[in-house]
Protein backbone atom coordinates (compact mmCIF):
# COMPACT_ATOMS: atom_id res chain seq x y z
CA UNK A 1 0.00 0.00 0.00
CA UNK A 2 1.43 3.37 -0.66
CA UNK A 3 2.46 5.90 1.81
CA UNK A 4 1.12 8.91 2.59
CA UNK A 5 2.38 12.49 3.62
CA UNK A 6 1.85 12.07 7.12
CA UNK A 7 3.23 8.21 7.24
CA UNK A 8 6.85 9.70 6.33
CA UNK A 9 6.22 12.47 8.72
CA UNK A 10 5.64 9.67 11.68
CA UNK A 11 8.56 7.95 10.32
CA UNK A 12 10.91 10.66 9.97
CA UNK A 13 10.21 11.67 13.77
CA UNK A 14 10.57 8.49 15.18
CA UNK A 15 14.27 8.68 13.23
CA UNK A 16 14.88 12.19 14.64
CA UNK A 17 14.10 11.29 18.11
CA UNK A 18 15.46 7.72 18.33
CA UNK A 19 18.67 9.28 17.12
CA UNK A 20 18.38 12.98 19.22
CA UNK A 21 21.41 13.19 21.45
CA UNK A 22 23.41 10.71 19.85
CA UNK A 23 23.90 11.90 15.97
CA UNK A 24 22.57 14.82 14.30
CA UNK A 25 20.79 14.16 11.40
CA UNK A 26 20.62 16.36 8.03
CA UNK A 27 17.10 17.09 5.85
CA UNK A 28 18.86 14.82 3.25
CA UNK A 29 19.69 12.23 5.74
CA UNK A 30 16.02 12.14 6.48
CA UNK A 31 15.38 11.98 2.84
CA UNK A 32 17.74 9.27 1.55
CA UNK A 33 16.61 7.09 4.62
CA UNK A 34 12.96 7.23 3.68
CA UNK A 35 13.44 6.57 -0.45
CA UNK A 36 15.26 3.40 0.96
CA UNK A 37 12.27 2.68 2.96
CA UNK A 38 9.75 3.81 1.21
CA UNK A 39 10.53 4.34 -2.18
CA UNK A 40 8.70 1.19 -3.54
CA UNK A 41 5.72 2.39 -1.86
CA UNK A 42 5.30 6.27 -4.01
CA UNK A 43 7.70 7.89 -1.33
CA UNK A 44 9.71 10.37 -3.40
CA UNK A 45 12.24 13.57 -2.89
CA UNK A 46 8.75 16.23 -2.73
CA UNK A 47 6.84 14.08 -0.36
CA UNK A 48 9.72 13.83 2.08
CA UNK A 49 10.73 17.60 1.64
CA UNK A 50 6.56 18.31 2.45
CA UNK A 51 7.06 15.56 5.28
CA UNK A 52 9.92 18.15 6.42
CA UNK A 53 7.82 21.10 5.84
CA UNK A 54 4.79 19.57 8.37
CA UNK A 55 7.42 18.25 11.15
CA UNK A 56 9.24 21.84 11.08
CA UNK A 57 5.80 23.79 10.90
CA UNK A 58 4.02 21.70 13.75
CA UNK A 59 6.89 22.68 15.85
CA UNK A 60 7.62 19.24 16.12
CA UNK A 61 11.25 19.23 15.03
CA UNK A 62 13.38 22.49 14.80
CA UNK A 63 16.12 23.64 12.71
CA UNK A 64 19.86 23.68 14.62
CA UNK A 65 22.62 24.84 13.30
CA UNK A 66 26.56 23.09 13.97
CA UNK A 67 28.69 23.95 11.62
CA UNK A 68 26.11 22.56 9.46
CA UNK A 69 21.81 22.50 8.95
CA UNK A 70 20.36 19.55 11.53
CA UNK A 71 16.86 18.39 12.30
CA UNK A 72 15.85 17.94 16.14
CA UNK A 73 13.74 17.68 18.49
CA UNK A 74 13.30 21.55 20.42
CA UNK A 75 15.47 21.24 23.19
CA UNK A 76 17.26 23.78 26.19
CA UNK A 77 20.39 24.88 24.37
CA UNK A 78 23.52 24.09 26.52
CA UNK A 79 25.04 27.46 24.79
CA UNK A 80 21.99 29.16 26.82
CA UNK A 81 22.67 28.11 30.44
CA UNK B 1 22.76 56.24 30.11
CA UNK B 2 24.51 53.07 31.02
CA UNK B 3 28.38 53.67 32.80
CA UNK B 4 30.47 52.98 30.18
CA UNK B 5 33.11 49.64 30.70
CA UNK B 6 36.89 51.16 30.98
CA UNK B 7 37.81 49.91 27.42
CA UNK B 8 41.71 51.56 26.32
CA UNK B 9 42.28 49.12 23.82
CA UNK B 10 39.16 49.89 22.42
CA UNK B 11 39.73 53.61 22.16
CA UNK B 12 42.75 53.54 20.10
CA UNK B 13 40.55 51.97 17.42
CA UNK B 14 38.91 55.96 17.60
CA UNK B 15 41.92 57.70 16.67
CA UNK B 16 42.31 58.38 12.62
CA UNK B 17 40.03 60.18 10.45
CA UNK B 18 38.19 57.02 9.13
CA UNK B 19 34.78 55.45 10.51
CA UNK B 20 35.46 53.68 13.69
CA UNK B 21 32.81 51.04 15.12
CA UNK B 22 33.82 51.48 18.41
CA UNK B 23 32.71 55.18 18.37
CA UNK B 24 29.46 53.65 17.02
CA UNK B 25 29.10 51.22 19.57
CA UNK B 26 29.72 54.14 22.40
CA UNK B 27 26.97 56.21 20.86
CA UNK B 28 24.75 53.23 21.08
CA UNK B 29 25.41 52.42 24.55
CA UNK B 30 24.16 55.95 25.30
CA UNK B 31 20.76 54.02 25.23
CA UNK B 32 21.58 50.35 25.08
CA UNK B 33 22.94 48.55 28.02
CA UNK B 34 23.47 46.11 25.28
CA UNK B 35 26.13 47.42 23.54
CA UNK B 36 27.99 48.77 26.73
CA UNK B 37 28.06 45.28 27.58
CA UNK B 38 29.48 44.74 24.03
CA UNK B 39 32.00 47.18 24.31
CA UNK B 40 33.19 45.35 27.87
CA UNK B 41 33.07 41.68 26.55
CA UNK B 42 35.16 43.10 23.12
CA UNK B 43 38.00 44.71 25.40
CA UNK B 44 38.32 41.60 28.17
CA UNK B 45 38.59 39.64 24.52
CA UNK B 46 41.58 42.20 23.02
CA UNK B 47 43.43 41.68 26.73
CA UNK B 48 43.23 37.81 27.00
CA UNK B 49 43.69 37.21 23.47
CA UNK B 50 40.01 34.89 23.43
CA UNK B 51 36.86 35.00 21.74
CA UNK B 52 33.96 34.79 24.40
CA UNK B 53 30.96 33.95 22.13
CA UNK B 54 29.37 30.69 22.22
CA UNK B 55 27.84 30.07 18.66
CA UNK B 56 25.50 27.44 16.79
CA UNK B 57 22.00 26.08 18.03
CA UNK B 58 19.59 28.35 17.48
CA UNK B 59 18.39 28.98 14.22
CA UNK B 60 15.57 30.57 13.19
CA UNK B 61 11.43 31.93 14.44
CA UNK B 62 8.89 29.50 13.41
CA UNK B 63 9.55 27.17 10.36
CA UNK B 64 12.05 29.13 9.52
CA UNK B 65 15.60 27.22 9.34
CA UNK B 66 18.06 30.16 9.07
CA UNK B 67 18.15 34.10 9.10
CA UNK B 68 19.06 34.41 13.18
CA UNK B 69 22.77 33.08 13.94
CA UNK B 70 22.59 32.34 17.61
CA UNK B 71 25.18 33.29 19.93
CA UNK B 72 25.96 33.42 23.16
CA UNK B 73 28.21 34.94 26.28
CA UNK B 74 30.46 32.59 28.22
CA UNK B 75 30.53 35.06 30.94
CA UNK B 76 26.80 35.92 31.16
CA UNK B 77 27.20 37.05 34.77
CA UNK B 78 30.06 39.35 33.88
CA UNK B 79 27.98 40.57 31.05
CA UNK B 80 24.51 40.07 32.01
CA UNK B 81 23.44 42.32 29.21
CA UNK B 82 24.58 40.22 26.22
CA UNK B 83 24.36 36.59 27.79
CA UNK B 84 21.87 36.30 24.50
CA UNK B 85 23.39 38.18 21.49
CA UNK B 86 21.58 36.31 18.46
CA UNK B 87 22.63 38.00 14.81
CA UNK B 88 19.40 38.53 12.86
CA UNK B 89 20.12 38.61 8.91
CA UNK B 90 16.92 40.33 7.09
CA UNK B 91 16.66 39.98 3.18
CA UNK B 92 17.53 43.21 2.23
CA UNK B 93 15.97 44.89 -0.82
CA UNK B 94 17.73 44.09 -4.75
CA UNK B 95 19.90 46.60 -5.55
CA UNK B 96 20.17 47.48 -1.86
CA UNK B 97 17.24 50.44 -2.61
CA UNK B 98 15.67 51.90 0.59
CA UNK B 99 13.51 54.75 1.49
CA UNK B 100 14.83 56.71 4.47
CA UNK B 101 10.80 55.71 5.69
CA UNK B 102 12.11 52.06 5.34
CA UNK B 103 15.31 52.51 7.27
CA UNK B 104 13.70 54.86 10.06
CA UNK B 105 11.18 51.59 10.50
CA UNK B 106 13.98 49.00 10.59
CA UNK B 107 16.22 51.54 12.60
CA UNK B 108 13.00 51.49 14.94
CA UNK B 109 12.12 48.37 15.49
CA UNK B 110 15.87 47.24 16.47
CA UNK B 111 16.21 49.87 18.93
CA UNK B 112 12.86 48.20 20.51
CA UNK B 113 13.55 44.52 20.10
CA UNK B 114 17.42 44.44 19.90
CA UNK B 115 20.65 45.90 20.82
CA UNK B 116 20.05 48.66 18.00
CA UNK B 117 23.54 47.79 16.26
CA UNK B 118 23.16 47.25 12.87
CA UNK B 119 25.33 46.39 10.10
CA UNK B 120 24.94 47.80 6.94
CA UNK B 121 25.27 45.18 5.09
CA UNK B 122 27.07 41.80 5.57
CA UNK B 123 29.17 40.35 2.94
CA UNK B 124 26.19 37.70 1.25
CA UNK B 125 24.17 41.46 1.42
CA UNK B 126 21.39 41.22 3.79
CA UNK B 127 20.78 43.38 6.70
CA UNK B 128 22.36 42.55 9.54
CA UNK B 129 20.94 43.37 13.11
CA UNK B 130 23.14 42.73 15.62
CA UNK B 131 22.46 41.47 19.15
CA UNK B 132 18.86 40.36 20.59
CA UNK B 133 17.74 37.90 22.94
CA UNK B 134 16.15 34.31 22.26
CA UNK B 135 12.25 35.91 23.46
CA UNK B 136 12.80 38.65 21.19
CA UNK B 137 13.11 36.52 18.01
CA UNK B 138 9.72 36.07 17.13
CA UNK B 139 8.09 39.79 17.94
CA UNK B 140 10.66 41.11 15.66
CA UNK B 141 10.10 38.85 13.23
CA UNK B 142 6.94 40.30 13.65
CA UNK B 143 7.10 43.67 13.25
CA UNK B 144 9.27 43.51 10.13
CA UNK B 145 6.64 41.62 8.41
CA UNK B 146 4.40 44.23 9.14
CA UNK B 147 6.57 46.71 7.35
CA UNK B 148 7.21 44.10 4.65
CA UNK B 149 10.55 42.87 5.51
CA UNK B 150 11.57 39.13 5.66
CA UNK B 151 14.11 37.17 7.49
CA UNK B 152 17.33 35.62 4.76
CA UNK B 153 19.15 32.76 4.37
CA UNK B 154 22.06 31.34 7.43
CA UNK B 155 23.27 27.59 7.41
CA UNK B 156 22.84 25.22 4.67
CA UNK B 157 20.63 26.67 2.35
CA UNK B 158 19.89 29.42 -0.41
CA UNK B 159 21.76 32.61 1.08
CA UNK B 160 19.81 35.90 0.40
CA UNK B 161 20.05 36.27 -3.49
CA UNK B 162 22.04 39.78 -3.98
CA UNK B 163 22.86 41.59 -6.91
CA UNK B 164 24.39 45.34 -8.33
CA UNK B 165 22.35 48.02 -8.95
CA UNK B 166 21.80 47.20 -12.33
CA UNK B 167 19.80 48.55 -14.95
CA UNK B 168 18.44 50.98 -12.01
CA UNK B 169 21.34 53.13 -12.21
CA UNK B 170 24.17 51.47 -14.58
CA UNK B 171 24.64 51.72 -18.54
CA UNK B 172 26.43 48.97 -18.93
CA UNK B 173 24.04 46.32 -17.28
CA UNK B 174 23.47 43.91 -19.64
CA UNK B 175 20.24 42.07 -18.34
CA UNK B 176 17.97 43.24 -15.44
CA UNK B 177 19.85 41.94 -12.28
CA UNK B 178 17.34 43.95 -9.96
CA UNK B 179 14.83 41.57 -11.80
CA UNK B 180 16.27 38.80 -11.21
CA UNK B 181 17.38 38.44 -8.11
CA UNK B 182 13.64 39.31 -7.21
CA UNK B 183 12.34 36.60 -9.00
CA UNK B 184 14.65 33.87 -7.61
CA UNK B 185 14.09 35.56 -4.09
CA UNK B 186 10.51 34.70 -4.65
CA UNK B 187 10.71 31.38 -6.28
CA UNK B 188 12.96 29.78 -4.00
CA UNK B 189 11.59 30.56 -1.05
CA UNK B 190 11.57 26.87 0.29
CA UNK B 191 15.14 26.77 -0.25
CA UNK B 192 15.96 29.81 1.56
CA UNK B 193 14.27 29.32 4.77
CA UNK B 194 14.41 25.59 4.96
CA UNK B 195 17.75 24.05 4.78
CA UNK B 196 18.46 21.18 2.91
CA UNK B 197 21.71 21.22 1.25
CA UNK B 198 25.01 20.04 1.82
CA UNK B 199 26.08 23.15 2.71
CA UNK B 200 25.57 27.01 2.11
CA UNK B 201 24.78 28.05 -1.48
CA UNK B 202 25.01 31.46 -3.28
CA UNK B 203 23.79 33.66 -6.29
CA UNK B 204 25.09 36.68 -7.45
CA UNK B 205 23.76 38.96 -9.53
CA UNK B 206 26.76 41.03 -11.68
CA UNK B 207 24.99 43.26 -14.59
CA UNK B 208 28.35 43.82 -16.61
CA UNK B 209 31.61 42.21 -16.81
CA UNK B 210 33.21 44.51 -14.27
CA UNK B 211 31.00 42.55 -11.86
CA UNK B 212 30.93 45.34 -9.23
CA UNK B 213 29.19 42.50 -6.84
CA UNK B 214 32.24 40.47 -7.03
CA UNK B 215 30.29 37.08 -7.73
CA UNK B 216 32.93 35.68 -9.74
CA UNK B 217 35.29 34.73 -5.98
CA UNK B 218 31.86 35.34 -4.09
CA UNK B 219 28.78 33.47 -5.61
CA UNK B 220 28.61 29.43 -5.74
CA UNK B 221 26.97 30.46 -9.38
CA UNK B 222 27.98 33.69 -10.16
CA UNK B 223 25.47 35.49 -13.10
CA UNK B 224 27.45 37.93 -15.25
CA UNK B 225 26.01 40.10 -17.73
CA UNK B 226 27.58 39.93 -21.22
CA UNK B 227 27.25 40.52 -24.63
CA UNK B 228 27.70 37.94 -27.61
CA UNK B 229 27.91 40.71 -30.85
CA UNK B 230 30.08 43.66 -31.40
CA UNK B 231 30.98 46.03 -29.23
CA UNK B 232 29.30 49.37 -30.46
CA UNK B 233 32.09 52.44 -30.95
CA UNK B 234 31.44 56.06 -31.66
CA UNK B 235 34.19 56.57 -33.96
CA UNK B 236 34.03 60.22 -33.54
CA UNK B 237 34.30 59.88 -29.85
CA UNK B 238 36.80 57.89 -29.91
CA UNK B 239 38.47 60.68 -32.19
CA UNK B 240 37.67 63.47 -29.46
CA UNK B 241 39.46 61.31 -26.90
CA UNK B 242 42.68 61.37 -28.83
CA UNK B 243 41.83 64.49 -29.89
CA UNK B 244 41.84 65.39 -26.08
CA UNK B 245 45.47 63.48 -25.28
CA UNK B 246 44.15 60.52 -24.75
CA UNK B 247 47.25 57.62 -25.53
CA UNK B 248 44.84 55.11 -26.89
CA UNK B 249 47.45 53.08 -27.91
CA UNK B 250 49.15 52.61 -24.44
CA UNK B 251 45.97 53.38 -22.19
CA UNK B 252 43.22 50.65 -24.66
CA UNK B 253 45.13 48.59 -27.26
CA UNK B 254 48.25 47.29 -25.63
CA UNK B 255 45.77 47.13 -22.34
CA UNK B 256 43.58 44.33 -24.06
CA UNK B 257 44.22 41.16 -22.99
CA UNK B 258 42.63 39.74 -25.98
CA UNK B 259 44.78 41.56 -28.23
CA UNK B 260 41.69 42.06 -30.24
CA UNK B 261 42.21 46.28 -31.20
CA UNK B 262 43.94 48.32 -33.34
CA UNK B 263 45.14 52.20 -33.57
CA UNK B 264 46.79 53.45 -36.41
CA UNK B 265 46.04 57.39 -34.55
CA UNK B 266 43.10 57.92 -36.73
CA UNK B 267 41.04 55.00 -36.71
CA UNK B 268 40.16 52.16 -33.47
CA UNK B 269 39.74 49.14 -35.34
CA UNK B 270 38.54 45.65 -32.94
CA UNK B 271 37.98 42.28 -33.82
CA UNK B 272 35.51 41.30 -31.73
CA UNK B 273 35.47 37.32 -32.24
CA UNK B 274 38.89 37.72 -29.83
CA UNK B 275 37.27 39.93 -27.32
CA UNK B 276 37.27 38.59 -23.66
CA UNK B 277 34.92 41.02 -22.42
CA UNK B 278 37.03 42.46 -19.90
CA UNK B 279 35.56 46.00 -20.08
CA UNK B 280 38.72 47.76 -19.51
CA UNK B 281 38.38 49.69 -22.79
CA UNK B 282 34.93 50.47 -22.21
CA UNK B 283 35.46 51.63 -18.92
CA UNK B 284 38.49 53.78 -20.53
CA UNK B 285 36.50 55.15 -23.61
CA UNK B 286 33.06 55.04 -21.85
CA UNK B 287 31.53 58.01 -24.48
CA UNK B 288 33.49 56.29 -27.17
CA UNK B 289 32.66 52.43 -26.47
CA UNK B 290 29.16 50.11 -25.23
CA UNK B 291 28.60 46.79 -24.71
CA UNK B 292 27.09 44.85 -27.96
CA UNK B 293 23.48 45.02 -28.38
CA UNK B 294 22.63 41.46 -28.27
CA UNK B 295 22.89 41.05 -24.55
CA UNK B 296 22.12 38.30 -21.74
CA UNK B 297 24.31 36.72 -19.22
CA UNK B 298 27.29 34.31 -18.69
CA UNK B 299 26.84 31.69 -15.40
CA UNK B 300 29.85 30.72 -13.72
CA UNK B 301 29.79 28.31 -10.77
CA UNK B 302 31.55 27.00 -7.85
CA UNK B 303 33.53 30.01 -6.17
CA UNK B 304 33.79 29.96 -2.55
CA UNK B 305 36.12 31.24 0.49
CA UNK B 306 38.46 28.98 1.77
CA UNK B 307 37.03 26.47 4.28
CA UNK B 308 37.77 22.72 3.04
CA UNK B 309 39.18 23.65 0.17
CA UNK B 310 41.24 27.24 -0.84
CA UNK B 311 39.81 30.04 -1.96
CA UNK B 312 38.31 29.37 -5.57
CA UNK B 313 36.62 31.78 -8.44
CA UNK B 314 33.66 30.65 -10.34
CA UNK B 315 34.39 28.43 -13.51
CA UNK B 316 32.27 28.67 -16.88
CA UNK B 317 29.03 26.43 -17.20
CA UNK B 318 26.90 28.27 -19.60
CA UNK B 319 29.07 31.13 -21.89
CA UNK B 320 25.65 33.06 -23.04
CA UNK B 321 21.93 32.93 -22.16
CA UNK B 322 18.95 35.35 -22.71
CA UNK B 323 18.21 36.19 -19.27
CA UNK B 324 14.40 37.34 -19.51
CA UNK B 325 11.18 36.34 -17.58
CA UNK B 326 9.87 33.83 -16.18
CA UNK B 327 13.88 32.68 -16.23
CA UNK B 328 12.74 29.14 -16.91
CA UNK B 329 16.10 27.94 -18.77
CA UNK B 330 17.79 28.72 -15.90
CA UNK B 331 15.80 27.41 -12.97
CA UNK B 332 15.74 23.82 -15.05
CA UNK B 333 19.41 24.21 -14.58
CA UNK B 334 19.79 25.46 -11.13
CA UNK B 335 17.47 22.62 -10.12
CA UNK B 336 19.52 20.10 -11.94
CA UNK B 337 22.73 21.09 -10.14
CA UNK B 338 21.42 21.07 -6.63
CA UNK B 339 19.92 17.59 -7.46
CA UNK B 340 23.38 16.16 -7.98
CA UNK B 341 25.00 18.31 -5.64
CA UNK B 342 22.65 17.07 -2.88
CA UNK B 343 22.03 13.42 -3.93
CA UNK B 344 26.25 13.01 -3.93
CA UNK B 345 27.44 16.30 -2.08
CA UNK B 346 29.50 15.58 1.53
CA UNK B 347 28.47 17.08 4.44
CA UNK B 348 29.98 20.99 4.74
CA UNK B 349 30.97 20.57 0.81
CA UNK B 350 30.44 23.51 -1.22
CA UNK B 351 29.42 23.66 -4.69
CA UNK B 352 32.62 23.87 -6.45
CA UNK B 353 34.31 21.42 -4.19
CA UNK B 354 32.00 18.85 -4.95
CA UNK B 355 32.96 19.10 -9.02
CA UNK B 356 36.71 19.04 -7.98
CA UNK B 357 36.15 15.92 -6.67
CA UNK B 358 33.70 14.34 -8.87
CA UNK B 359 35.80 15.98 -11.83
CA UNK B 360 34.23 18.33 -14.39
CA UNK B 361 33.12 16.00 -17.23
CA UNK B 362 31.07 13.83 -14.74
CA UNK B 363 29.23 16.74 -12.81
CA UNK B 364 28.44 18.08 -16.25
CA UNK B 365 27.29 14.52 -17.35
CA UNK B 366 25.06 14.76 -14.53
CA UNK B 367 23.65 17.77 -14.53
CA UNK B 368 23.33 17.41 -18.76
CA UNK B 369 24.96 19.98 -20.11
CA UNK B 370 27.58 19.11 -23.11
CA UNK B 371 31.11 20.38 -22.44
CA UNK B 372 32.10 23.81 -24.90
CA UNK B 373 35.07 25.35 -25.20
CA UNK B 374 34.41 28.14 -23.15
CA UNK B 375 34.66 26.01 -19.93
CA UNK B 376 37.95 25.36 -20.99
CA UNK B 377 39.96 27.73 -18.21
CA UNK B 378 43.16 27.29 -19.53
CA UNK B 379 44.90 24.29 -22.07
CA UNK B 380 46.00 20.95 -20.42
CA UNK B 381 49.07 20.98 -18.30
CA UNK B 382 49.94 17.28 -17.49
CA UNK B 383 52.68 17.01 -20.65
CA UNK B 384 52.68 13.20 -20.11
CA UNK B 385 49.21 13.10 -22.35
CA UNK B 386 50.17 11.95 -25.78
CA UNK B 387 47.00 11.89 -28.86
CA UNK B 388 47.92 9.24 -31.65
CA UNK B 389 48.21 10.97 -35.34
CA UNK B 390 44.98 9.82 -36.01
CA UNK B 391 43.33 11.54 -33.18
CA UNK B 392 42.00 15.46 -33.97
Amino acid sequence: MAKTKEDVVEAMFKMVKEAQGQKKLKPMDLTKAMIELYGDEGVDKQMCKDAIKELINSGRCVYTYYGGSYIEIPHQEGAAN
Amino acid sequence: MADLPNTPKLDELEKGKWPSFVKEIKMAAKKSPMAADLLGQLEQSYNEKIGHWKHGGIVGVMGYGGGVIGRYSDLPDKWPNISHFHTMRINQPAGWFYTSEALRKICDIWEKRGSGLTNMHGSTGDIILLGTTTDQLEPTFSDLQNINFDIGGSGSDLRTPSCCCGMARCEWACYDTMALTYDLTMHYQDELHRPAFPYKFKFKMAGCPNDCVASIARSDLSIIGIWRDEIQMDKAAVKEYADKGMDIQHDVVDRCPGKCMEWDGKELKIENSYCKKCMHCINVMPKALRPGKDRGACLLLGSKAPIIEGAMLSSVIVPFVKLEPPYDDIKELIDNIWDVWCEEGKNRERVGEFIQRVGMGNFLDAIGLEPVAEMVAHPRENPYVFYGEDEE
